[in-house]
């Protein structure tokens, strides 16, 4: 039943793309939460980054990685031992 | 207003309902009711929350009126740990259950071999860290209530009897819910229960005072936002060092705090909850922190100058005459308090008596544990202490300080403590390399510098350290100032303490880890650990198998209560198809029962019980060697067996070809009787018919008479002939003959052996012998030889074909042999016959003759006996035989010939 094959090996390819999205989404969490230190300082030349905005950024990022983050558990919470068993997975030593 | 009695009834009144709320949700866990809320992932995510305490409810507040937004970091980092739980979290949520590990000093002494050096060290550490920050939650209850001790009046309020109270109740609550049942790994339901409704309390709390400042003071979304950018806190003024190094020390925080290992690792009864918690927890830390900014920028606009930022939560709602929320925010504040202390106090008592108070009662009493006596009061009691001995160390600590930093130095101090523990423990659980010597110098170094940089200058300038030492440094050593480590200055201090301990103690870590060796426990259990996600096996087996099943018995009884051991003994008896109570002490069972033990009373601890009974107090190079050695004994033994296997196949083989020799022989007997008896059975028919003929006719004429007598005669002499052959040729194959040894010419023995076979009569024969030069003398048994001759030269005689048979007899002399060869002008012999013809009976077919066959195996034994051979002579036309003399039997021509027998 060729039709069949093809349609799990698809599941278990979206499933450890997921798990990649897992594993990276921190990291893109982390990217956007340091952007501040780009933000200038009020001691600078240039006009300082106003409170209402850095607040809307900062709960903004907030608010994007908790959805993201629920709905990759979402995606995952049926297949948790894929990555287990996931040959493409890091090796960690 | 609200009174303060009022207040302090009301409060009282939500201790009781949490006490309730405790005590029921015990009592449904014991009756195994419940499960599901129990042990559900949304009450594992609000139990996480005790990491918002005293300090996110009211210091974030106060943080933020002070320093804007760098509040916010405490709680980003937090969130990336979650979100991040695929990397860390779920593999140190896996040890924690494989391990049965009881807190992060049992985690990190079971890493390193189960050093209870190390469970020590993290204990006071994390002792030492904490003390401030539960010092902390007693302060701002103390604060709290002087706000509404303030309003009141004629109240006489004594912050420090109300910081004994609220310590006593946290005690009290403590003790009963936290030390109830006696394995923490069965887990504290009524505290769990209870800080998960704490945490709906805080966050509702906080949301509703939030709710009031932006829609009810503020004006709703836009205003307030407006109002946040045209007060004193109205623009980004973070430094960039701050931000990135508190989120940091947040994050390691958040891990190695004992009070989250205990919720998060712990108390966790399901992995899949980690990753629910991974957005829920995030979530509910976002809504903590959401309203803290509005709600310090309308205090600092509404309220009057001078007033403490760190209490507007409170003060807010009460200086507008919101009196219920004032009361549900005092509430909020409270749960925070009290959950945190709760929960932080369980955990370090747990490390307390595991660590420090039971390796000193196990050593200070020989024998340990196996004398009588229930262990468990005495694990139970070292518990209540602890927690009673934590919690005055709070209130001592309170006391001494005075209660007057802000709030949110004095967790960020706590912080930086903790955040010592994360090398070590990252390096534990992903790195094998990492030993126990390099876990104890980071820790050190790590710690140290924490002291020197962070802790007592929090003190402030004089005492403890004088302002010398920030001057001129430490001891006069310019490198040597808490602000300026090696000289390096205008470094934020919390950022320059954080980067300095962090960075120096994991250097120290790693450095003493890769030059130093781990002992076989250490690398075992690091393989355990790191590998922990490949195959979550058994941590390492005791090699002795002589502890007595009836000592561990009587030792778990005591410690997991006799019902439980028993039951736990009886399961594993049954595993083993034992009838009896009592199970084999095989090593996985010994095992299973110190990780039981060890869900009670720590893996150290549990490690040092079990080896007192067991024996051998941990496998040590020794006893590695000692299996090394043996298998290797078992190799060589195998191979010994695999050796003597193939003598035994080859024996057998040898066996079989000589039985099949011996069927081969039985069979030539049985062919060589039947043969014999046919021949003896032709000449003794022929005597016995003319016997017959001669007794029976009575008319016989002499000449009949005189020719059948000579048949008969001739038949006997043939007769005796071949008995003589058989006889002779018998002697001949046992060896049993003896050779007569004489010295004669070749020459006179080839005469005489042909003189003797051409006498008497029959065909005429003309033999032609070629001696030549070669006239040696022998030094055999000559008789035996001319027989053989004889033999030769009466077979051609007998069987030649040839008109006028002819017998060339030629010497030749080959190197170290003699060659005499018999040729006549015959037909030759067949070459099928030729490898026959010296077996015992063979006579050509076809050939008419007297003889029974017997001649050339007789003549083929005797040349064997001389050592020298006989064989036919192919390759000619008449019949060839050759007989090989030995160099041996050639007596060189030098030697004098000797004419008469020498023996």
């Amino acid at each position: 039943m060729p039709e069949r094959r093809i349609f799990l090996e698809r599941r278990s390819y979206r499933m450890r793309r997921v798990m990649d999205a897992v594993r990276l989404w921190p990291l893109v969490g982390l990217a956007l939460w340091m952007v501040p230190l780009l933000w200038p300082l009020p001691t600078g030349s240039t006009d300082p980054m106003p409170m209402s905005v850095a607040l809307r950024y900062l709960f903004g990022v907030w608010l994007v990685l908790v959805l993201g983050t629920g709905a990759l558990w979402w995606r995952t919470k049926g297949g948790e031992t894929v990555d287990e068993t996931d040959p493409a997975a890091p090796q960690e030593s | 207003m609200v009174a303060l009695n009022e207040l302090v009834l009301v409060c009282l009144a939500y201790v009781a309902g949490l006490f309730l709320v405790a005590f029921l949700a015990e009592r449904a866990a014991l009756r195994g009711q419940g499960g599901a809320l129990l042990r559900s992932p949304l009450v594992y995510t609000l139990s996480l929350s005790i990491y918002c305490t005293a300090w996110t409810f009211y210091g974030a507040v106060g943080y933020a009126a002070r320093s804007g937004l760098e509040y916010v970091t405490i709680y980003l980092g937090p969130s990336l740990v979650m979100i991040g739980w695929w990397w860390g979290l779920r593999r140190l949520v896996r040890i924690g259950r494989s391990q049965r590990v009881t807190s992060i000093a049992d985690l990190i002494s079971s890493r390193y071999g189960k050093s209870n050096l190390l469970a020590i060290i993290v204990t006071l550490m994390a002792v030492i860290g904490v003390t401030p920050y539960i010092a902390l939650q007693l302060q701002s209850v103390v604060l709290s209530l002087s706000i509404f001790a303030g309003t009141g009046a004629g109240v006489d309020y004594n912050p420090v009897t109300a910081a004994l109270w609220v310590a006593g109740g946290l005690a009290l609550f403590t003790v009963l819910f936290g030390t109830r049942n006696l394995n923490v790994n069965e887990r504290h339901h009524g505290v769990v229960i209870a800080v998960a409704v704490e945490a709906v309390v805080k966050l509702v709390a906080l949301l509703a005072v939030g709710i009031f400042v932006v829609w009810g003071l503020g004006g709703g979304v836009g205003d307030t936002l407006a109002r946040i950018d045209a007060s004193s806190i109205g623009h980004w003024e973070v430094q960039g060092s701050r931000w990135a190094a508190l989120t940091m020390l947040s994050a390691a925080a958040f891990v190695c705090l004992p009070r989250m290992f205990q919720v998060m690792v712990v108390e966790n009864d399901d992995e899949r909850y980690l990753q629910i918690a991974s957005w829920a927890f995030p979530l509910y830390l976002m809504l903590m922190s959401l309203f803290v900014v509005p709600i310090a920028v309308v205090g600092l606009d509404l309220m009057p100058a001078g007033s403490n930022p760190d209490l507007f939560v409170l003060s807010l709602p009460l200086s507008q005459g919101q009196n219920g929320l004032a009361m549900l925010s005092f509430l909020g504040g409270f749960s925070s308090a009290t959950s945190m202390v709760i929960v932080a106090t369980l955990a370090l008592s747990t490390m307390v008596s595991n660590h420090i108070v039971m390796p000193i009662w196990l050593n200070t009493r020989q024998g340990g544990a196996m004398q009588s006596g229930d262990v468990r009061h005495v694990v139970i009691l070292a518990r209540r202490l602890s927690i009673l001995l934590i919690i005055a160390l709070g209130f001592f600590y309170y006391r001494v300080s005075g209660g007057s930093s802000a709030l949110a130095a004095i967790g960020t101090i706590s912080f930086g403590g903790v955040a010592q523990f994360l090398p070590a423990l990252l390096g534990g659980i992903f790195w094998r390399g990492a030993t126990r010597s390099g876990a104890i110098c980071g820790l050190g170094v790590g710690f140290a510098i924490w002291v020197f940089t962070m802790l007592l200058p929090s003190f402030g300038m004089g005492a403890p350290l004088t302002p010398d030492t920030f001057e001129r440094g430490l001891w006069g050593l310019a490198w040597l100032r808490p602000q300026a480590l090696f000289g390096i200055e205008g470094v934020d201090p919390t950022v320059h303490a954080v980067v300095w301990s962090l960075s120096l103690n994991a250097l120290a870590f790693v450095a003493v880890s890769i030059v130093s060796f781990p002992d076989p426990i250490e690398r075992l259990q690091g393989a355990q650990f790191v590998n922990v996600l490949d195959h979550s096996g058994p941590a390492r087996s005791w090699t002795a198998s002589v502890a007595g099943s009836e000592d561990l018995m009587i030792m778990a009884q005591r410690i997991l209560g006799a019902v439980e051991a028993q039951a736990f003994f009886r399961a594993e008896a049954a595993r083993q198809g034992i009838t009896g109570r009592l199970p084999e002490p095989t090593p996985a069972f010994v095992q299973a029962l110190e990780r039981e033990l060890a869900a009670s009373v720590g893996a150290a601890t549990a490690h040092a019980m079990v080896s007192q009974i067991v024996g051998g107090t941990s496998v040590s190079v020794q006893d590695l060697l000692a299996v090394a050695d043996e298998s290797a004994q078992m190799l060589e033994y195998s191979n010994q067996l695999e050796q003597k296997s193939r003598e035994i196949t080859e024996t057998a083989a040898k066996l079989r070809s000589a039985n099949e020799k011996l069927t081969q022989l039985s069979l030539q007997k049985d062919g060589f009787l039947s043969q014999i008896s046919h021949e003896l059975r032709t000449p003794m028919t022929s005597i016995r018919s003319f016997s017959e003929i001669l007794r029976d006719t009575g008319k016989l004429s002499e000449a009949d008479k005189t020719h059948y007598a000579s048949i008969i005669h001739s038949e006997t002499i043939r007769l005796t002939r071949l008995l003589d052959d058989l006889l002779d040729l018998s002697v001949l194959e046992n060896g049993q003959v003896t050779l007569r040894i004489s010295e004669d010419r070749l020459q006179a023995i080839i005469e005489r052996a042909v003189t003797t076979a051409l006498a008497g009569a029959g065909r005429a024969l003309q033999v032609h012998t070629v001696v030549g030069d070669i006239d040696v003398v022998l030094r055999t048994d000559v008789d035996r030889l001319v027989q053989v001759f004889i033999n030769l030269v009466s077979n051609t005689r007998k069987y030649c074909e040839a008109a006028h048979p002819e017998l060339t007899i030629q010497v030749h002399r080959a190197d170290a042999v003699l060659w005499i060869d018999f040729i006549d002008n015959g037909r030759g012999i067949d070459r099928e016959a030729q490898s026959v013809i010296f077996e015992k009976f063979y006579r050509i077919s076809g050939v008419e003759g007297e003889g029974a066959g017997l001649g050339l195996a007789i003549c083929h034994e005797i040349m064997v006996r001389l050592g020298g051979s006989i064989h036919y002579l192919a390759g000619h036309s008449g019949t060839g035989f050759r007989v090989t003399v030995p160099q041996t039997a050639i007596v060189e021509a030098s030697e004098k010939p000797v004419l008469y027998p020498v023996i």
